[in-house]
């Protein structure tokens, strides 16, 4: 009986426990690998970072400049503590008042900021998610959309966002002054859509592209139709393409959500924070640096966010090894 | 003489011919074939024939070029909408993401029958492939043979009057092959349904069949038709009796001679 799965007799049972068993503990041991790398990985930046900073010259170092601050051409960056503050102070800046006397502490507020900007970032990711999912399938039902569309959609993604930005902005106002009411915050997650829908789109157009001849020649043969094939056969065949779509859609978002903010001075969001903290940099150098790791949090939250996705959605990913 | 609507197919004059870039190719021309309601039909030939190409047809996969195509007296649309052929391809095709049970209830799930009835069928079926203690399992923790007769149970769900089936044991091997074989001859006997089958084999063609339909490729066309009604049951014991080889050298004769013919024809 060649095809027939051997019956779970005791020994095959014991052996198969021993191999789950052996398979748990190495994935145990993968996962320690992979975290120790990460740690690693950060440990290696800060030892980079504090190595350059006893080694590498006070005033850096500069080529063609006439002796005046800010002439010439920075080869190498300057080293003393307003360019370049310890990674210590870094992290005690971020417990300490965020601008003196009894505010909060820094980290609290930029977790407050990122929480906000966090939350235009997912709206964007949002919207992006609809309009990217509705143009990849209007682009594989018709032929016709995809070959009118798809070049626009590669070209929105050249428009620099910075530039970009103001106009939704104006846009919104417009908008708002017509009536119909416009929270700055929409330009935000408006903007953050902007550069979420694009890998969405490309990732839905691929994976609904995606079943074998096969498939579709059995969903027409069932006499299913556009609808029944899309949701049966098309959809579940996309999710594997559209996991890093999404993935990479949360990244954008994220990153679109801060210019924006920036571009439009919208206040509240870490965004405006980061520029705000820069600008005082040379009086409290580390400061700026709670929000830039703000931000890093905040796309480790959105992929993470993402990936919990992919563990709800394992069943689509599934293989079928033997044909 | 039947009069049209009791035949499961009746095709007249078909042919397909498939535009490319070297100018047309012709698929296949003048095939004339009747398929009688419970007829158990091999179509056998080379690559290149037109075996598979027919079948497609008859499944309205693809619409022929000419001719006049019905199955059991509805056009080959009408009995795709109507769910009157089940299919089965050489690949298993089956959906990764869903379970046994599931993949074989699709055509049920699709014509929304009701979940009571359909777990019902579902679970008929599954014992009639002798599947039953799987039906919870996913398409890859299945082998090759387990999951063809998955998809010879999902072929079976809407209990069609027809089915039409391409080389489904093509990828197995010959000792599933052979006992896939008596199981489906198990299954056509039992449900009554005409088979149109298109396999490479020649022993498993007349192992199964009522006829034989010889075809030769260049142009696709039916140049023979052999008949191989065994005049006792389809067990081992056929495999091994007289008769059998002597079916079998009938059609392996039949096929062998049209290259001949070919030349006669240049």
């Amino acid at each position: 009986m060649t095809d027939q799965v051997v019956a779970p007799g005791t020994a095959a049972v014991v052996s198969e426990e021993r191999v789950a068993r052996g398979i748990r503990s190495s994935r145990g041991t993968v996962l320690a690998v992979r975290v120790a790398w990460g740690l690693a990985g950060v440990a290696a930046v800060i030892a980079v970072w504090e190595l350059y900073k006893f080694f590498g010259p006070a005033d850096g170092v500069t080529v063609g400049g006439d002796g005046s601050a800010g002439s010439g051409v920075i080869l190498l960056p300057r080293t003393h503590d307003r360019a370049m503050p310890h990674v210590w102070e870094m992290i005690a800046r971020m417990f300490a008042p965020t601008s003196g006397g009894d505010t909060p502490p820094l980290v609290v507020s930029v977790a407050a900021a990122a929480g906000t900007t966090l939350g235009l970032a997912a709206l964007g990711w949002l919207i992006g998610v609809v309009v990217g999912s509705l143009l990849g399938v209007a682009m594989q039902r018709w032929r016709l959309v995809e070959a009118g569309l798809l070049p626009w959609i590669v070209v929105s993604q050249i428009v620099p966002l910075i530039a970009f930005a103001p106009v939704v902005n104006a846009i919104g106002t417009q908008v708002d002054r017509s009536g119909f009411p416009w929270p700055p915050w929409l330009s935000v997650a408006l903007i953050a859509s902007y550069l979420a829908f694009f890998p969405v789109a490309i990732g839905m157009l691929r994976g609904l592209s995606a079943p074998d001849a096969l498939h579709l020649d059995l969903m027409r043969a069932t006499s299913a139709g556009w609808w029944q094939t899309l949701v049966r056969l098309r959809l579940p065949a996309a999710v594997p393409h559209l996991l890093p779509a999404l993935r990479l859609a949360a990244a954008s978002a994220v990153v679109g959500a801060v210019v924006a903010e920036v571009s439009i001075g919208l206040r509240g969001g870490i965004g405006r924070m980061l520029i705000q903290l820069a600008g005082q940099a040379s009086s409290d150098p580390a400061a700026p640096w709670a929000p830039t790791f703000g931000t890093v949090v905040m796309g480790l939250v959105a992929a993470g966010g993402v990936a919990l996705i992919g563990v709800a959605l394992h069943r689509f990913r599934r293989g079928e090894d033997t044909a | 003489m039947t009069i049209s609507s009791d035949l499961a197919v009746r095709a007249s004059g078909i042919g397909k011919v498939f535009p490319s870039a070297g100018g047309e190719v012709t698929a296949l021309t003048g095939v004339e074939l009747e398929v009688a309601a419970g007829e158990f039909v091999s179509l056998i030939g080379p690559s290149g024939c037109g075996k598979s190409t027919l079948l497609r047809l008859i499944a309205d996969l693809d619409s022929a070029t000419s001719g006049d195509l019905t199955l059991y007296g509805k056009t080959a649309r009408r009995a795709r909408l109507d769910q009157d052929y089940g299919i089965a391809f050489q690949q298993a095709a089956l959906l990764p993401w869903l379970t046994v049970a599931a993949n074989i209830a699709l055509p049920l799930d699709l014509h929304r029958w009701p979940k009571a009835r359909r777990d019902a069928r579902g679970a008929e079926l599954a014992e009639l492939v002798g599947l039953t203690d799987f039906t919870g399992r996913y398409p890859d923790q299945l082998s090759g043979g387990m999951q063809q007769r998955v998809a010879i149970a999902r072929s079976l769900a809407a209990q069609p009057k027809l089915l039409l089936m391409d080389e489904p044991f093509g990828a197995l091997d010959e000792m599933t092959r052979e006992r896939l074989q008596s199981e489906l001859a198990r299954i056509a006997a039992e449900t009554g349904a005409a088979v149109v089958f298109v396999t490479h084999s020649i022993p498993e063609a007349v192992f199964l069949s009522d006829r034989v339909v010889v075809m030769s490729p260049r142009p696709g066309r039916i140049t023979d038709v052999i008949d191989t009604r065994p005049g006792r049951p389809r067990d081992e014991a056929l495999r091994e009796s007289p008769e059998f080889f002597a079916r079998v050298t009938a059609v392996r004769e039949a096929l062998h001679g049209a290259p001949v013919l070919r030349a006669n024809e240049r």
